[in-house]
């Protein structure tokens, strides 16, 4: 069982507890009725679906219900880090820091 | 028109009457309560925590309790507020003055008492969270699952717990709290 590491209840619980979310820091567009419909299906429809070094949201549904945001190695599965919904992307710390589950 | 007893509708609770437990696990349903559901901002947290009577805890995975009532963190901005039947909890809310919603979960809600050297143990059959004391200290809760359904848990005592479960799912929860209680005797 992997544990994740909620930003907000500062402690790392069992992946049970939480939802997977889609990709992160996809940003609405500001005037989405002018743009034109391969920019929306941009928008909407595709993700880069990354192998290896993704951020993703997360939610920790059945602990305190909050969305945040995760960097997670799709290769091995760890999580190398999380941070609160609306941060910035933040830089992955280096290689044998972070969470190494 | 009300006459006799025998013709009044008498509201029958989840889970009334039962009892159960194993040589180190004692489970009981808890009294009938009053709860709401409350989310406020963090700088009218103040003025809720004095309406009701009871400091809301700004802390993770804590609690506090005060004036008959007690106030259980569940998220940055969200709390579940327990207490005796007919105290007005909603009411007490809306006093404040500020932003807030206080939503009534009194009978959306039952509860579980487990107490007894084996309550951990019994409730670790279905629930991922360290509950040794270092981890989840005396007054400690938390949002969580118990098998498949989602339970608020807060530590009343050492050996002894109050599981917070939806009515439907109450039944699901006592049984398999059950068979933790048997297993914990093993």
């Amino acid at each position: 069982m992997l544990l994740i590491h909620c930003p907000y209840c500062e402690e790392d619980r069992s992946e049970l507890e939480f939802r997977w979310a889609g990709e992160a820091h996809i940003a609405r567009p500001e005037n989405i009725s002018a743009i034109s419909d391969e920019e929306f299906a941009e928008f909407f429809f595709l993700r880069n679906n990354e192998k290896g070094l993704t951020y993703e949201r997360w939610r920790h549904i059945h602990g305190c219900g909050r969305f945040f945001n995760a960097a997670r190695d799709t290769i091995s599965d760890k999580f190398l880090m999380t941070y609160k919904a609306g941060l910035p992307k933040q830089p992955v710390p280096a290689s044998g820091e972070g969470e190494t589950r | 028109m009300v006459d006799s007893g025998a013709n009044v509708a008498t509201r029958t609770l989840p889970l009334s009457g039962v009892h159960g437990g194993s040589s180190v696990v004692r489970l009981e349903a808890a009294a009938p309560a009053e709860r709401i559901n409350l989310r406020v901002r963090a700088e009218d947290v103040a003025a809720l925590s004095a309406a009701l009577g009871v400091d809301l805890p700004v802390k993770p995975k804590t609690s506090s309790s005060g004036n008959g009532r007690t106030a259980l963190w569940i998220g940055p901005d969200e709390w579940l507020v327990f207490g005796d039947v007919r105290t007005g909890l909603v009411a007490s809310a809306a006093k404040s003055g500020a932003l807030h919603s206080a939503t009534d979960v009194s009978h959306r809600n039952t509860a579980i008492l487990v107490s007894g050297p084996g309550s951990a143990a019994a409730i670790n059959t279905g629930c991922p969270q360290d509950l040794s004391l270092d981890a989840f200290p005396i007054g400690a809760c938390s949002r969580t699952l118990f098998g498949k359904v989602e339970i608020v848990l807060l530590r009343t005592a050492e050996d002894a717990f109050r599981v917070e479960v939806w009515r439907s799912f109450s039944d699901y929860a006592f049984g398999l709290l059950s068979e933790g209680a048997r297993d914990a005797a093993l």
